[in-house]
């Protein structure tokens, strides 16, 4: 098993005739994602390759049968996108789009919570570059070469750190069973907190790994969360200890404001739960290979 | 992004908050002018820049007389005002407000927040205003009142009822404060503002509410639907490496070292930095460059890198997903060769065409150092600066 995403998952794009869609479309479709479907409105009947575009997400779901999305959507109309996938009773989407307004984020996170928690669907980002279950199915921009199938759960904020994890623990022979982009922004869909219960639970994860930065309350609320549940070890990495208070670095999520919100305060707590903490993020997998011999 | 005080309680004063009378100056001069205008016994002049630490940092001045107010506006204006938030640089004063002062009774604080634990607007209050939120949570925490927003209906009038009882207000004066509350929450839902703050909130001896300061901070992200709060944007209050970095596209943040760092994606310039100090160094800035990146732009970074004087040796450091190595690699060998610079750099390439990329370098002859690893490129831009 793996979480959220396998070999069978079939998936839409919603904003599929877009530049930066068609191409990481083709590049999925090329790892073997099983993209059966795009949505545009007005654009629907056309193809994209061999794809079919259809008008709604509701459409597409019904003639296709795709349960995840994957969500290109420029950011004045992006909350609404992930609305509309909720709406149509998805069971996944990842949002890639980055700077989408925080108060359009309140909204969407309200909409989704007047579904019950077993017919919700579970987002991820937005401003995340995907999930991955290698050997199986990518939903994102990744780039899926560096991945190799086995037993590391990953679950990152940052994009490019997750490659950096994946590419390290490549090269000294690990695997990965899914690798999860939760997002850089301030109000995200899924937290840490989330993706671990699941790595937690995924009977192919022996491991976690955890890579967190400035800003906000998620790593504190993932290493109560690891004290309590989690009974696989967890390795983590939290980048911004140079990063000066009061100034977002990149994300707009990464910004320390906050008590609790610094890489020491963030390190210092998840290895108080017992977390092995990697001191630099060259390092990630070399502290994950230790653990796992 | 931030607006000045003046600029918020104008906003404010649109949503029914009540606010001293005052008027903003750009000269010694007329800030004389406006305190004739605004009448009076007292006035406050104050320094408008993107800080909070004024008063204590002399940029808040009462004066009881025009050639007081004329002596304290000429020493604001052109001066750098260096507050605890604004780190030994300062923030230049162009405008200084001029303001009635009012008879105070009783500070309270007013504060309107994001909170990203429970994902929505969270109004926080004190009846211990004047102090900044920081200390009041340090010295009474007892005294804060918040209140989360359920986003479906926005704040109710019995929240607001609630806050102005628990913050132990006259019974007279209930009313007023649920309208001020109301009229905060409208403005920053409306407007789409990431924090709110209003402190002190004055109860003044005549038995009104009003505003003293306001701060207010906007959604980056959603300035393409407020175009008149985009207007508002003060360059001057900017670091001027960011400023030119954010008007050529590029996410940059300045720092005090002298290890220029160009590096792809936020996490990985984060990490970047954190493993140059590690390594025994400062890094001189952050910058992500971003996916895609052709060489134009990598050569525009190099550009941005060099325009601080403070920088010594330029760190490349590149992981390619959407990225191609040989794209960047090139960008590298074009800067070298057609900007005018001697500093010494290192490369670190990984991921996508990365074999392509290390042979562009290699071929250039330029004398670029490679590293394989993050950790050596570090070090070794840790050692060449250290003996330079």
């Amino acid at each position: 098993m793996s979480i959220l995403l396998n070999e069978n998952t079939r998936v839409m794009v919603q904003g599929i005739t877009g530049k930066l869609a068609r191409f990481h479309t083709s590049e999925m479709v090329d790892y073997g994602t099983k993209v059966v479907a795009g949505v545009v409105p007005g654009r629907g009947g056309e193809k994209v390759d061999a794809i079919p575009v259809f008008n709604t997400v509701k459409e597409a779901a019904k003639e296709t049968g795709a349960t995840a999305s994957l969500i290109f959507v420029p950011p004045p109309f992006a909350a609404d996108s992930i609305m509309e996938a909720a709406d149509a009773g998805l069971q996944f989407c990842v949002c890639i789009t980055d700077g989408i307004p925080a108060q359009d984020m309140i909204y969407v996170k309200r909409y989704m919570m007047r579904y019950p928690r077993e017919k919700r669907m579970i987002l991820t980002g937005p401003n995340c570059a995907g999930t991955i279950s290698p050997g199986k199915s990518l939903l994102g921009i990744m780039p899926g070469h560096i991945y190799k199938q086995g037993s590391v759960g990953v679950v990152s904020r940052s994009g490019t750190l997750g490659y950096e994890a994946a590419y390290q623990l490549k090269e000294l022979g690990i695997g990965i069973s899914t690798s999860v982009g939760i997002g850089g922004d301030p109000i995200n869909g899924s937290s840490f907190r989330d993706i671990l219960e699941r790595f937690n639970e995924d009977d192919e994860t022996k491991i976690i790994a955890l890579i967190g930065e400035i800003g906000g309350p998620q790593e504190a609320e993932g290493a109560e969360f690891i004290g309590k549940h989690i009974s696989k070890p967890v390795v983590a990495y939290v980048a911004g200890l140079t990063a000066p208070r009061g100034k977002t670095m990149g994300h707009a999520g990464a910004i320390i404001s906050a008590y609790g919100e610094t890489a020491e305060e963030k390190v210092e707590m998840l290895s108080s739960v017992g977390v092995t903490v990697a001191p630099n993020p060259a390092v990630i997998g070399k502290t994950i290979a230790s653990i796992l011999n | 992004m931030d607006i000045h005080e003046y600029q918020a309680k104008e906003i404010l004063e649109e949503y029914g908050i009540k606010i001293p009378t005052g008027a903003i100056s750009y000269s010694p001069e007329q800030a004389v002018y406006r305190a004739h205008e605004i009448g009076g016994k007292a006035w406050l002049v104050k320094a408008q820049v993107h800080a909070g630490g004024r008063g204590k940092a002399g940029g808040v001045k009462i004066c009881h007389s025009e050639p007081e107010v004329l002596a304290a506006a000429d020493d604001m204006f052109g001066r750098k005002l260096i507050t605890h938030q604004t780190g030994d640089i300062g923030k230049g004063i162009y405008r200084v407000y001029v303001e009635g002062a009012v008879e105070i009774e009783k500070e309270l604080y007013l504060g309107f927040v994001l909170d990203r634990s429970t994902q929505r607007i969270m109004l926080v209050t004190s009846g211990e205003g004047g102090m900044e939120i920081e200390e009041i949570s340090e010295k009474k925490p007892e005294s804060i009142v918040r209140c989360k927003v359920e986003p479906a209906v926005g704040l109710r009038e019995f929240q607001a009822r609630e806050i102005a009882f628990e913050l132990g207000v006259d019974a007279s004066l209930v009313q007023q404060l649920q309208k001020t509350l109301m009229g905060c929450y409208s403005a920053f839902r409306t407007l789409d503002a990431t924090m709110l703050e209003i402190n002190p909130l004055a109860i003044t001896k005549d038995k009104s509410i009003v505003a003293l300061d306001a701060k207010m901070t906007f959604d980056e992200n959603a300035l393409f639907r407020h175009p008149r709060i985009a207007e508002l944007r003060d360059k001057s209050q900017e670091d001027p490496r960011e400023r030119n970095a954010a008007d050529r596209g590029l996410n940059y943040v300045g720092l005090t070292g002298e290890i220029g760092c160009i590096v792809n994606g936020a996490g990985l310039a984060m990490a970047t930095m954190d493993t140059i100090k590690l390594a025994g160094g400062e890094p001189a800035n952050f910058l992500d460059i971003g996916g895609g990146a052709t060489p134009e732009r990598v050569t525009k970074a190099f550009k941005l890198i060099l325009s601080d004087q403070r920088v010594k040796v330029i760190l490349v450091n590149i992981f390619a997903g959407i990225n191609r190595c040989d794209w960047v690699a090139q960008g590298v060998v074009d800067a070298m060769e057609n900007l005018d610079f001697t500093h010494p750099v290192v490369v670190r390439l990984a991921g996508t065409n990365v074999k392509e990329g290390k042979e562009i370098i290699k071929k250039s002859k330029q004398p670029i150092i490679q590293a394989d690893d993050l950790m050596e490129a570090a070090t070794k831009s840790v050692q060449i600066w250290q003996n330079l």
